[in-house]
């Protein structure tokens, strides 16, 4: 009779499709499929999709090859913490690392050059969320993520941790910035050329 | 056992209830009633450290806060009323006595004495690692052993519910198949038992690693098993809430399912697909192929979203037929406006049924596609999508149910009825908008579980922008009000069961068992004849479900817009 009786019929499969729900499973079908296929479709022609390339890495290894990428190619630092930004070459390997509760080093990118970015963390979980562009890509220790990203326009921006990762979590952030193809540097002490660069380097 | 068994029959409704059940019914209801006004209280201090204006709570109470409030309401607070729901929907729908009531005492007792170990574990303040605990961060060996001993308990009440349905179809207690409700709630059995085996082959190993046994556990591993569990226990509410709404479209309006093979065959594409979505927590993270994200991330090419798309028209539709054939049947929506928008019953379960549907399914969907996913993936859209489905749609469904479960099960009458007829809009409406201003505040980018989006004491601070603080400031406002509502329900409930009239003083119960009978001639099997506009039976229905079609495809593909504008990914 109702929904919390049994059938009022022993044998209800017979009971034939009423018109709504015949129309609106096939358009609901339909519409699924749809769906399903936007996402290879997407991997055929669409500019926004991850890559499947992954390593299994320890934290020193990727610290290591993190360390190489900014031994060689760092321009400046920052803040108080003299957080290293580097500038590699437009095309090349790009390493990130995060860690409770920082991203390192700083990275400042060419705009339209594609770049691939490893990711990957020393710790717990952690999520890359690039402001205010709203990318977002999780970051787990023990992977090494590699995309390659290129940058579509200008400016100064944020990479902030998403994923939980304790008490600091909150000063998680960090810059990244992109600069013109063959400009200058950006950012706070940007001015000061190659030659103090280098003196500032051996200093330490 | 069995001839012990005695059973009284409820005056109102004509249901049959065991005692044994009955009971076991009560105190699972009451003690997921507690756990909601302690998630509720939460809520509220987790809502006000979420409003930039006010940031009430220090950075380690709230992640505290945060942890407690996710574990006490999206585990506790809906398993316990799930398996209340669970020995209505086998013995009381049935009229057949419950199997072995002693262990369903032992699995609740398990279940008690989980969630409060868990919630020591949290309290004592070493544990403050969100509902999904991602290894490798640790908690204290008693918050894994809690949520442990609390699956085993549930994982016995699913495993009585199964033997309920033997028992019944061993002493013939009803003829033919078993309702369409009670099909719904074996949909949601059957997919907490996968749900729970996955929760064991994560939380035991973990359990172990956190006392020294093992060595490590492999991070993604833990997240992709632990969705498993995550996701589908969520998609047990699904199943749950489902069978909720059809049960209450039958109990409020004798609704019957528009046919029992499109509703059951729905039910049963739930169990094939719902529990693949776990893959939705995966979807940017490295090492799981794209292959395998798009399979598992489209529940097998959506078929467990058809399947939702389908009860979105049939419940709505059996309640439109039900109406129609009273003699609400003029124009397409005589029907809806003549519905008793003032019996909360009903008033929740349709709002619950929208909210589920335009909000939580469609937001869902879109955040579940591999790529989409990028430009929202650990965002506070991510709680927004989730709180239209598990509180407008899980939570506030059983508050619906709760309603005429009040006088039915607890024979009490209800305190404050004009009270309770307002309670569903303003925790229904208050909700809803939480969802859509955290979703709006996700879109620009606001990190979830997160303490301060003004980023207090970094190094290199992000500023968002001005909208994104207008879109948590009202987030916090439309909370505050669903707030209110749901302490509104604690109010009423726990009212009507301390204070309300007792319905019947005398105890009627008697050993004696009415079984369902099929009718002696066998209804021919017909259509919906006679009624409703074009050889529709349910137009007014088939309209809303064109309206949440259009509305699903252009907000699925204004996110893929958006996507293509954000910088190259290959």
């Amino acid at each position: 009779m109702s929904s919390i009786l049994p059938p009022s019929t022993r044998v209800w499969w017979n009971q034939p499709l009423d018109r709504v729900e015949g129309t609106w499973i096939a358009i609901a079908l339909i519409w699924c499929l749809a769906m399903f296929f936007m996402m290879p479709y997407w991997h055929i022609f669409g500019k926004q999709n991850l890559s499947n390339e992954a390593y299994r890495v320890t934290a020193e290894a990727y610290g290591k090859k993190t360390q190489e990428m900014v031994d060689k190619f760092t321009v400046r630092t920052e803040t108080e913490l003299k957080v290293p930004v580097v500038r590699p070459p437009a095309g090349g390997d790009v390493y990130l690392i995060a860690r409770m509760w920082q991203w390192w080093p700083i990275l400042e990118l060419e705009k339209g050059q594609a770049y691939r970015l490893h990711l990957s963390s020393m710790d717990y979980m952690h999520s890359f969320s690039l402001q205010p562009e709203n990318l977002n890509i999780q970051v787990v220790p023990g992977y090494e993520g590699v995309y390659t990203i290129t940058p579509t326009r200008a400016g100064k921006y944020s990479v902030v941790c998403n994923e939980f990762c304790g008490i600091g979590h909150h000063t998680m952030v960090s810059n990244l910035y992109v600069v013109e193809k063959g400009q200058g540097r950006t950012g706070d002490d940007g001015a000061k050329d190659k030659v103090e660069r280098k003196n500032e380097r051996g200093e330490k | 056992m069995a001839n012990a068994a005695t059973y009284r029959i409820c005056p109102d409704t004509g249901l049959q209830f065991h005692k044994s059940a009955e009971t076991l019914m009560k105190v699972n209801a009451v003690a997921a009633v507690l756990c909601l006004l302690a998630g509720g209280i939460l809520a509220l201090v987790v809502t006000l450290t979420r409003w930039p204006a006010v940031h009430l709570l220090p950075a380690d109470m709230f992640y505290l806060a945060l942890t407690a409030h996710g574990i006490d309401m999206l585990i506790f607070w809906i398993i316990f009323f799930e398996m209340a729901i669970l020995y209505f929907c086998s013995s009381t729908l049935l009229r057949c006595r419950l199997a072995t009531p002693r262990m369903a005492w032992l699995g609740f007792a398990l279940m008690v004495i989980g969630a409060i170990t868990t919630n020591t574990a949290v309290f004592q303040g070493g544990s403050s690692v969100m509902m999904t605990s991602y290894a490798p961060m640790p908690a204290a060996p008693h918050f894994y052993l809690g949520l442990i001993l609390f699956a085993v308990g549930a994982l016995i009440g699913c495993f009585i519910f199964l033997g309920t349905l033997v028992v019944a179809r061993a002493e013939k207690t009803y003829e033919g198949s078993i309702p369409l409700v009670t099909f719904g709630a074996l949909t949601a059995c059957i997919i907490a038992i996968f749900t729970i085996a996955s929760g064991a082959i994560i939380l035991i190993p973990t359990f172990l690693w956190s006392i020294g046994y093992i060595h490590q556990i492999d991070a993604l591993m833990y997240k992709t098993i632990w969705w498993a569990f995550g996701h589908s226990s969520q998609q047990i509410n699904v199943a749950a809430h489902v069978a909720v709404w059809y049960a209450i479209a039958a109990i409020v309006f004798g609704a019957k399912p528009m046919s029992e093979k499109v509703s059951r065959g729905a039910f049963l594409l739930y169990i094939f697909f719902l529990q693949l979505a776990s893959a939705h927590h995966v979807l940017t993270d490295p090492g799981i192929s794209s292959e395998w994200k798009i399979f598992n991330t489209s529940y097998a090419m959506y078929l467990a979203v058809l399947a939702s798309m389908v009860h979105g028209l049939t419940v709505p539709g059996s309640i439109e037929v039900a109406q129609r054939e009273k003699g609400f049947n003029r124009g397409l929506f005589e029907w809806i406006r003549k519905a008793p928008w003032g019996n909360p019953v009903f008033s929740g379960m349709f709002i619950s049924l929208i909210g589920f549907g335009f909000l939580g399914g469609i937001s869902g969907v879109m955040m579940g596609t591999e790529q989409l996913n990028l430009i929202i993936h650990n965002t506070v859209y991510v709680p927004g999508h989730f709180h239209a489905t598990v509180v407008v749609g899980t939570t506030l469904a059983f508050m619906s149910l709760t309603y005429f479960l009040i006088p039915t099960l607890f024979r009490r009458e209800m305190i404050m009825p004009g009270l309770a007829k307002w309670q569903p809009y303003l925790f229904g409406i208050g909700m809803s908008l939480f969802a859509v201003f955290m979703m709006g505040a996700g879109t620009l980018g606001v990190a979830r579980r997160h303490w301060d989006m003004a980023f207090t004491g970094a190094a290199m601070p992000y500023e968002y922008p001005g909208t994104a603080y207008l879109m948590m400031g009202l987030m916090a406002l439309a909370g505050l009000a669903a707030i209110v509502g749901g302490g509104i329900y604690l109010l009423i409930t726990v009212g009507s069961l301390l204070w309300g009239r007792k319905l019947d003083a005398k105890d009627s119960y008697g050993t004696k068992v009415v079984p369902h009978r099929l009718p002696m001639v066998a209804a021919a099997i017909q259509g919906h004849g006679g009624i409703g506009l074009a050889g529709f039976a349910a137009p007014g229905t088939f309209v809303f479900a064109m309206v949440f079609l259009v509305s699903f495809v252009l907000y699925y593909f204004v996110n893929w817009k958006y996507l293509s504008q954000i910088w190259l990914l290959g």
